[in-house]
C-alpha cells in the first residue's frame, strides 16, 4: 500500500459562508431578502417621522430627538442596504424578465449554465454598489452634519 | 490521489432513518477502502455487503440516466452513481437523503410531492383529440425550432433541483425548478397547443413568481438542463402574454408533405388495419 | 396570471424606485454644492427651511405621493413574498394580504396627508 500523504481536510473561514457548497448568486439572493426587510423597516418608520412636518415638527433637525449618532448610523447602513438592493434588483429585473439567462444550449460537459452568461453583469453590478458603498461611507465619514 | 488499485480509507457518515424504530434520522459512520474510480453508489454497495444489510437507497441503472439515486452529498444534491467518491472527498464522506421530500427509509425520499406537481403542468403534447385520433400526416419541426427547447428535454426527474432550490426549504407548495422547467420546455415546442392550460397554473401563486433566480438548481443538475434559465424564459413568455407582446401563432399544422415526390420505384403504403 | 400581473408591476416599481430614490437622495446631499433645491444653501438641506422650500413646489409634493405609493407597493409585496414562502394555511394567507393592504393603504394615506398639509403650510409661510 503506497505512503498516502495527509490532506488537510479543513474549510477555514469559508466553512462559515456555506463552505462553498451554495454559489454566489444564493448569497446574492439571501443578501437581497435581508436588504429588503432592512429597508422596508426603515421606511414605514420613515413615512410616521416625516409625517411630523406637516405639524411644523422636524424630528431630524439639529438637537432634536433624531439627531444621535446611533441615527446617522442606522441612516448609513440603510443607504448601504439600498445601493446593494437596488443595483443587485437591477440585475434581477434583467435576468427575471429573461434577458440575460442566454439562449438554450446542448448540454455539453462541463456544463454552461445561465450563471455563467449572467456572471459579468453580476460583476459590473456589485463594482458600481461597491463604489457608491464607498462613495456612502467617505459622505458620512468626511462631511460632519 | 490514490493509482495503481492503492486503497484509501473513507468514513462514509450516512443518515439513517427506519420509520418502524426510529423517531428521527440518525448519522450512521460506515469505512469503506475506496480505489480510484469508485462511485459514491459502489460505496453504497459495499457497505450494504460488509457493513449494513438494512440500508436502504434507490438507483437503476448506475450511469446517470435513469435519475433514481439523488442524494445530498457532502452538502450537495447529486447523483450517487455520477459522483466519484475521491472527487469529493479524501477522508470523510456524508451521505443523507435528497432534502426538501419527506423521507421514506434511510436515503429513499419521498418523491410523490414532485410528480404531483409534474403532472399539474400537463407535461405531454396537448393538442386537439380530433387530431391525435386521426393524424392526416406529421408535424414539422425544424432543427431551430427543436434548438429553442431541446436543452429542457435532457432531464431525468432525479430531483436534485428540487433539493438544491432555497424556497422548497419552505414552501411546500411551490412547483418547483423540474416541473416549471418542463411547463416551459412544452409551451415552446411548436408542436404543442396546451400554453393557455398551463399559464393559470405557473402564472399563479405557487408558479414562477416564487423563483428569485437564486440558481442553486441549475448548480445542482446533472444533466445541464438549467432549469434556471427555463424558469426566466418562462416569466418572460408570461409577462409578454399579460401585455399582448406575442402574436398568437398558430401551432404547427399536421398535413401530408407535399414538398417531396416519392421516387418511382417506391410501392404505395399497406392499406390501414387498425380502425380509427 | 393574477399572482404573475401583481410581480410584473412589482419588479417594475423597482426599476422607478431606483430612480426616484436616487434623486430622492441627490436631493438631499446636492444642496450644500450647487444649491439646487434648497432655499438656504448654509444649513443642510434637511434643515427645516430648506425641508419647507421643497414642499412648496407642487412638483416635489406630487414626486413625495408618487414615490410612497411605489415604495410601499414595492415594499409590502416583498415583505408578502417571504411570509407566503413559510407554507401558512390559506385562511392565514388571506388575512396576511388583507393586513399588507390595509397597512399600505393606510400608511399611504397617512403620507399623502402629510404632503398635503405640508405642502399648503409652506405656501402659507412663504407668503405670510
Amino acid at each position: 500500500m503506497a505512503d498516502l500523504k495527509r490532506y488537510d481536510n479543513r474549510l477555514g473561514i469559508w466553512g462559515w459562508l456555506g463552505g462553498g457548497r451554495w454559489g454566489i448568486d444564493r448569497y446574492a439572493y439571501a443578501l437581497h431578502r435581508l436588504t429588503g426587510l432592512g429597508i422596508l423597516a426603515y421606511f414605514l418608520m420613515h413615512i410616521v417621522v416625516t409625517t411630523f412636518r406637516a405639524k411644523g415638527i422636524y424630528l431630524w433637525d439639529k438637537h432634536q430627538i433624531l439627531d444621535q449618532p446611533i441615527f446617522r448610523i442606522g441612516e448609513l447602513l440603510v443607504f448601504l442596504a439600498f445601493a446593494f438592493h437596488a443595483l443587485n434588483g437591477l440585475r434581477l429585473v434583467l435576468v427575471e424578465f429573461g434577458f440575460a439567462v442566454g439562449r438554450p444550449i446542448e448540454p455539453i460537459y462541463p456544463y454552461k449554465t445561465s450563471l455563467n452568461v449572467q456572471r459579468p453583469l453580476f460583476v459590473v453590478v456589485m463594482i458600481v454598489a461597491a463604489v457608491l458603498v464607498c462613495g456612502g461611507g467617505w459622505e458620512f465619514l468626511g462631511l460632519s452634519h | 490521489m490514490p493509482g495503481n488499485g492503492a486503497v484509501r480509507e473513507v468514513t462514509f457518515h450516512v443518515r439513517k432513518f427506519d420509520p418502524t424504530k426510529d423517531s428521527a434520522p440518525y448519522i450512521q459512520p460506515f469505512t469503506v477502502p475506496v480505489k480510484l474510480g469508485m462511485t459514491v453508489l459502489d460505496g453504497l454497495h459495499y457497505i450494504k455487503e460488509y457493513h449494513d444489510q438494512t440500508l436502504a437507497w434507490r438507483y437503476s441503472c448506475r450511469m446517470g440516466v435513469c435519475g433514481s439515486c439523488g442524494m445530498l452529498i457532502n452538502g450537495r444534491p447529486t447523483l450517487a452513481c455520477n459522483t466519484q467518491i475521491l472527487d469529493v472527498a479524501s477522508s470523510r464522506l456524508t451521505i443523507g437523503p435528497l432534502p426538501n421530500f419527506a423521507i421514506v427509509r434511510d436515503l429513499a425520499p419521498d418523491l410523490s410531492s414532485m410528480i404531483e406537481k409534474h403532472q399539474s403542468i400537463l407535461p405531454f403534447i396537448v393538442r386537439a383529440e380530433a387530431e391525435l385520433n386521426d393524424p392526416a400526416g406529421e408535424y414539422f419541426q425544424s432543427p431551430h425550432q427543436l434548438e429553442e427547447f431541446l436543452q429542457f428535454t435532457f432531464c431525468i426527474k432525479c430531483g436534485c433541483c428540487m433539493g438544491a432550490c432555497p424556497t422548497l426549504a419552505t414552501d411546500l407548495r411551490y412547483l418547483g425548478p423540474m416541473p416549471l422547467g418542463q411547463a416551459y420546455r412544452y409551451n415552446t415546442d411548436n408542436r404543442d397547443d396546451g400554453s393557455q392550460q398551463r399559464i393559470p397554473v405557473v402564472g399563479g401563486k405557487v408558479g414562477v413568481v416564487r423563483c428569485h433566480y437564486a440558481g442553486e438548481c441549475s448548480r445542482a443538475c446533472p444533466k445541464g438542463v438549467d432549469p434556471a434559465r427555463a424558469i426566466q424564459l418562462l416569466k418572460r413568455q408570461l409577462v409578454s402574454s399579460y401585455f399582448g407582446l406575442v402574436a398568437k401563432q398558430p401551432s404547427q399544422k399536421q398535413g401530408p408533405n407535399t414538398k417531396g415526390t416519392r421516387l418511382p420505384d417506391i410501392p404505395d403504403a399497406p392499406p390501414r388495419t387498425v380502425k380509427p | 396570471m393574477g399572482e404573475t400581473k401583481l410581480w410584473t408591476w412589482h419588479l417594475i416599481a423597482g426599476v422607478v424606485i431606483l430612480v426616484l430614490l436616487g434623486l430622492h437622495m441627490l436631493t438631499m446631499h446636492i444642496g450644500e454644492l450647487t444649491g439646487l433645491f434648497v432655499a438656504n444653501r448654509a444649513v443642510a438641506p434637511t434643515a427645516p427651511i430648506n425641508s419647507m422650500a421643497r414642499d412648496s413646489q407642487i412638483g416635489f409634493s406630487i414626486g413625495y405621493v408618487f414615490l410612497l405609493g411605489v415604495a410601499l407597493y414595492h415594499g409590502l409585496y416583498g415583505l408578502r413574498n417571504i411570509l407566503l414562502e413559510l407554507t401558512l394555511p390559506e385562511a392565514a394567507e388571506k388575512v396576511l394580504t388583507a393586513l399588507l393592504v390595509v397597512i399600505g393603504l393606510g400608511l399611504f394615506s397617512l403620507g399623502t396627508w402629510a404632503a398635503i398639509a405640508s405642502h399648503a403650510v409652506a405656501l402659507t409661510t412663504g407668503r405670510g
